[in-house]
């Protein structure tokens, strides 16, 4: 394997429970991959322990040198507290963490880049506002913008398009599409098969074992979400759900 | 009587109201900010629990030592952190809930603490234990109540940036700087060092008091992290001169006398507060544009 993120026979579990369950694989350098799968097929699970923030049970994740700022991750909605007393433009600067460090001031140029980014996602003017005054798809424009500055050659979504508005979602794809363009390696958890057919040229189908990694048409086919849903169906049936987390 | 007499006079003339006023100054300059990442990190509870759990490690400093401020604040100290430390492990290690193993640990430190007071001191001591005596603070306890403040303040500029983003995004800041546990660490000891420095002037029973209400209130007031910290640090010092006063006015126990002022503000701010107060709710034109 020769990837920029390699992934070998890795395994991940919750109280003894593998949510990811021997999978083996590739992220090609500068591919576009979505992955997709029912739920609590292990897409969050996997994404995390990519980014680092689990461990494996068993097998490993190798990511070639590449340190934490290499890489940036855009965590579910449901991760975040929404009401907290923050505004906007202090959540993008969070971007510049890997300039500032703890401690480090923003200087005027690291604002400028903050409006700039502000601007490239639609919300130039509001840097101001509360993001609890903001609306969800609103919100998760302000996360890409943050993206935006963290400027990694890797980028990891968690379900980025959850609950956000049709508008929002067609913009935000063509950042997806720019940062590919660009030769950014970008994954992303998607649940509509019909985004992930005309915007992913690559997918990996998981059901908790690895159902097929490789060309998005290749892998969507009929047969292959059959066989995870019956997967998915097995998990229903035998209540055999990693207790208590979202995988 | 003249606004000199009832509010500034019993500073003027007592050396002991004077001290009380600068032991509450520095407890709020330091519980004010904790007590506001308490509540935006859901943990108000958690401050209750852990200041029950202060009380077994007073009382073994007691026992050990009297009614030595050093004992009975290093005690308090050990076993406040123990059980914090306790709770988080046994939380880890099995299925139960943070929140639940924390009950159950305070809940016997709380038992364990009023038992061994109870069999070895008198009434008076136990009293003194669970509901403080801020009139009685004498220069070594506010030399200690001030350091514990400053060093709070020091320690919460270094770690403020991660403690924020660990409030409200704790994935994006394991990702981007990994150990998020660590700040957790560094401010369950910053909480636990305030309510030590709480109960000299409170008691075990009421010291999470000052670092509760005012953060409470000042959430409907101010829309920024350190403006909530701020005026939370300033409401805690208003309700303790206020307190005071009350307590010297009307011959009424100064600890709850502070916490019931600070319970006061706090009860205006559910009604009458900028943000998501009940005038705010129900009468939304009566309100000026925030």
């Amino acid at each position: 394997m020769s990837g920029i993120i390699d992934i070998a026979d890795l395994t991940v579990a919750y109280d003894r429970r593998p949510a990811v369950h021997h999978v083996t694989g590739s992220f090609a350098r500068g591919s576009l991959t979505a992955i997709v799968g029912p739920n609590g097929a292990g897409k969050s699970t996997l994404i995390k322990t990519i980014v680092g923030l689990m461990h494996p049970s068993t097998g490993r994740v190798e990511r070639h040198g590449l340190g934490r700022r290499d890489i940036a991750y855009l965590p579910q909605q449901a991760d975040i507290d929404r009401s907290f007393p923050i505004n906007v433009a202090d959540t993008v600067a969070l971007g510049l963490w890997n300039e500032t460090g703890l401690w480090g001031a923003i200087k005027p140029k690291g604002w400028n880049r903050v409006a700039d980014a502000l601007a490239h996602v639609g919300l130039e003017g509001f840097g101001h506002h509360p993001i609890a005054a903001l609306s969800a798809g609103q919100f998760q424009r302000v996360l890409f913008a943050r993206l935006l500055l963290q400027d990694a050659p890797v980028i990891l979504l968690d379900e980025p398009f959850a609950a956000i508005d049709e508008r929002t979602t067609t913009d935000l794809l063509a950042i997806i599409q720019h940062w590919h363009e660009a030769g950014r390696t970008v994954i992303a958890v998607l649940h509509d098969m019909e985004q992930v057919r005309h915007h992913f040229p690559q997918t990996l189908l998981l059901a908790r074992e690895l159902i097929g990694w490789g060309p998005t048409s290749q892998v969507l086919t009929d047969d292959a979400l059959h066989r995870a849903r019956a997967l998915a169906q097995g998990w229903t049936n035998s209540h055999n759900h990693p207790a208590g987390h979202a995988a | 009587m003249s606004f000199y007499a009832t509010t500034i006079a019993p500073f003027a003339d007592y050396g002991f109201m004077r001290r009380a006023l600068i032991a509450c100054l520095a407890l709020a300059l330091g519980s004010g900010p904790i007590g506001t990442f308490l509540v935006l990190r859901r943990m108000s509870l958690t401050g209750d629990a852990m200041s029950h759990a202060i009380l077994p490690g007073a009382a073994i400093g007691f026992l050990v030592a009297g009614l030595s401020l050093w004992a009975m604040s290093v005690g308090g100290l050990v076993v406040g952190l123990a059980v914090a430390l306790l709770a988080g492990i046994v939380s880890r290690a099995t299925s139960l809930r943070e929140d639940a193993s924390l009950a159950g640990f305070y809940l016997i430190s709380l038992a364990l603490g009023v038992l061994i007071v109870s069999t070895r001191g008198s009434n008076v001591d136990l009293l003194h234990v669970l509901f403080g005596s801020i009139l009685s603070v004498d220069d070594q306890a506010l030399l200690l109540v001030a350091s514990i403040s400053t060093l709070s303040l020091v320690a919460l500029a270094f770690i403020y940036r991660p403690l924020v983003v660990e409030c409200f995004d704790p994935g994006f800041l394991r990702a981007v700087a990994g150990r998020g546990s660590l700040y957790h660490v560094v401010f369950l000891v910053l909480v636990v060092l305030n309510l030590v420095a709480g109960f000299q002037a409170l008691g075990t029973l009421m010291a999470v008091g000052l670092m509760m209400l005012p953060a409470a209130a000042a959430r409907f007031w101010a829309s920024a992290v350190w403006s909530l910290a701020a005026l939370s640090a300033f409401i805690a010092f208003v309700s303790g001169w206020a307190g005071l006063l009350v307590s010297y006015n009307f011959n009424l126990p100064s600890g709850p006398a502070i916490i019931l002022t600070a319970g006061a503000v706090y009860s205006f701010s559910i009604v009458f507060g900028r943000h998501g107060s009940l005038r705010n709710r129900y009468f939304p034109g009566a309100h000026f544009h925030n």
